[in-house]
């Protein structure tokens, strides 16, 4: 335990590192959430044509738009992934007595705190245009920790497909087909009850889905988790730990 | 584990086998290297040196046979293998976008030195391979001759008794090229360590190995020492003759699409 900790830790680090010393990606990751709340959002709250019960449109989509931030750029590691590949940085790290699960984690956790830096835009944004947050300390630490685990689970994803595909020219197509059908059939930015029933089928079985549900408890004033923060996070964790037995599978076969 | 017949070797591999789809890219090798040895591995592109490594490295299971590697089986014990080889692949995989104290200090905290041996590891290797002025610029900053000096630093910190090298000097320039050999012989005098090196150049395998084995075609065909085997062919035989009389041919006249695509890259970013 001690060394899969330490080993994890050294990952986590150097992402870390490489995270702080050229946050452009920061900044342009803020672009789109953006452009959802503040055109999108603004003016789909002007039409009322989808039910939000007691919350506003708005505060309806704002935690839809942090998973969606979260699950964008949490996809994208499998990209980094494959460009590793191709320096020979996955061999080097592969040779190394490291346990693998040390290796893919540690990779989880540093998409989480890049899922944090996306949350930390959200809110400011959403402060901004008056949307009534929950601002007490345990609800953003509970926010927190579910933006993790949601990062987890799609950086472990992405990187399960890294490995399948191999090449960045593929990555980037599936890539495209995995994320946009992920966002639309989710309760991001309309609630699962107006959704046609195959579609809600869909919804259910999208972990998405129950992101954007404990967020919209945990953020928003007013705002209620309709499974429930408990099956919630067991949902996420047990997604979690699947991906990541597959991913430490699927891992050293990028060194072949 | 270990048996009479095998602690001698470094490295001792039984018909090692690897295959892809139809293709035999390893046929039935019996490599034995000796501990304290340079071993140079050499054949034309295609013909099985990277298979070979990635087998003894553990990065790809053999189809069938066996190798030991420090004494421990590469398929059963592989835990244990990992933690007596260096190896500096073909491509270039020190980390660009760190410095490269964060490179060694990476590689320090996965082999799980401790942080009083991390200091001093790092700070020798550094001082060694000619760095520690550099130590904290970025290694996208580094000239390709750097580079590769750190990548053996990388290598070497945890004190390695098996070193992989796989073309190693592949586009650097003569001056940067030789600084390389001088390491890695200091290397082998200081540390007593066997190092099995793939290559392309002539004079790199020849100036460096004890002893080489010429790969055709996934199987080996012929293994001695540079002398004698251009001794073999004739008095005046250079050691391209003796190449191209075991490896069939030409260098860079085989090889495919991707490996000579991967080739160039890796040149081009060391150039």
């Amino acid at each position: 335990m001690e060394r899969f900790l330490r080993e994890s830790a050294a990952i986590v680090e150097v992402e870390l590192i490489k995270l702080v010393r050229d946050p452009t990606e920061i900044v342009s990751r803020a672009v789109q959430p953006v452009l959802w709340l503040v055109v999108f959002g603004q003016v789909l709250a002007q039409v009322r044509g989808i039910h939000t019960g007691q919350l506003s449109y708005l505060a309806f989509i704002t935690p839809g738009i942090l998973a969606q931030s979260v699950l964008f750029s949490a996809i994208f590691y499998g990209i980094a992934v494959i460009w590793e590949r191709d320096l020979g940085v996955v061999h080097k790290l592969l040779v190394s007595p490291a346990r693998r699960i040390s290796l893919v984690f540690g990779k989880a956790v540093a998409a989480g705190f890049r899922g944090i830096l996306q949350a930390v835009v959200i809110y400011l944004i959403a402060f901004v245009m008056h949307v009534s947050l929950r601002l007490d300390p345990l609800a953003i630490f509970a926010v927190l920790a579910g933006v993790m685990l949601g990062s987890g689970i799609f950086a472990t994803f992405s990187l399960i497909i890294a490995c399948i595909v191999k090449t960045r020219e593929r990555f980037m197509g599936i890539g495209q087909l995995l994320t946009m059908p992920m966002f639309f059939a989710s309760n991001a930015i309309y609630p699962l009850d107006i959704m046609p029933s195959w579609l809600r089928v869909i919804a259910q079985i999208n972990p998405l889905t129950y992101l954007i549900d404990a967020l919209r408890g945990l953020m928003i004033m007013g705002g209620e988790s309709i499974h429930g923060y408990a099956v919630d996070f067991t949902v996420m964790v047990t997604v979690f730990a699947f991906l990541l037995f597959v991913a430490v599978r699927l891992y050293p076969t990028l060194a072949e | 584990m270990n048996t009479a017949a095998t602690d001698r070797f470094a490295i001792y591999t039984s018909e090692l086998t690897r295959q892809f789809g139809q293709l035999t890219a390893v046929d039935h090798i019996d490599l034995r290297v000796p501990y304290g040895q340079i071993f140079g591995l050499l054949g034309a592109n295609g013909a099985g040196k990277s298979t070979v490594i990635k087998m003894l490295t553990t990065l790809l299971s053999p189809t069938s046979g066996t190798a030991e590697v420090g004494g421990f089986d590469i398929i059963k014990s592989p835990g244990e293998v990992r933690r007596r080889i260096g190896y500096v692949s073909q491509l270039v995989s020190a980390d660009g976008a760190l410095t490269g104290y964060e490179n060694l200090r990476l590689s320090a905290k996965l082999y799980g030195l401790t942080k009083a041996e991390r200091d001093e590891r790092i700070a020798d290797a550094l001082d060694f391979m000619g760095l520690a002025d550099s130590a904290h610029k970025l290694v996208k900053t580094f000239s390709g001759g750097m580079i590769r000096r750190l990548e053996l630093a990388q290598a070497m910190l945890h004190r390695p008794a098996i070193l992989f090298l796989d073309e190693p000097t592949l586009g650097l320039d003569p001056v940067a090229r030789r600084v390389v050999w001088d390491r890695l012989l200091d290397l082998r005098h200081d540390y007593g360590m066997t190092v099995l090196i793939t290559t392309h150049d002539m004079e790199e395998a020849e100036t460096l190995s004890d002893q080489l084995a010429i790969l055709h075609v996934g199987r080996v065909s012929v293994v001695g020492n540079p002398a004698e085997l251009r001794a073999g062919l004739g008095a005046d035989a250079t050691m391209d003759d003796v190449f191209v009389h075991y490896a069939g041919g030409l260098i860079h006249e085989s090889g495919t699409f991707s490996e000579v695509a991967q080739t160039r890259r890796t040149a081009h970013r060391l150039g």
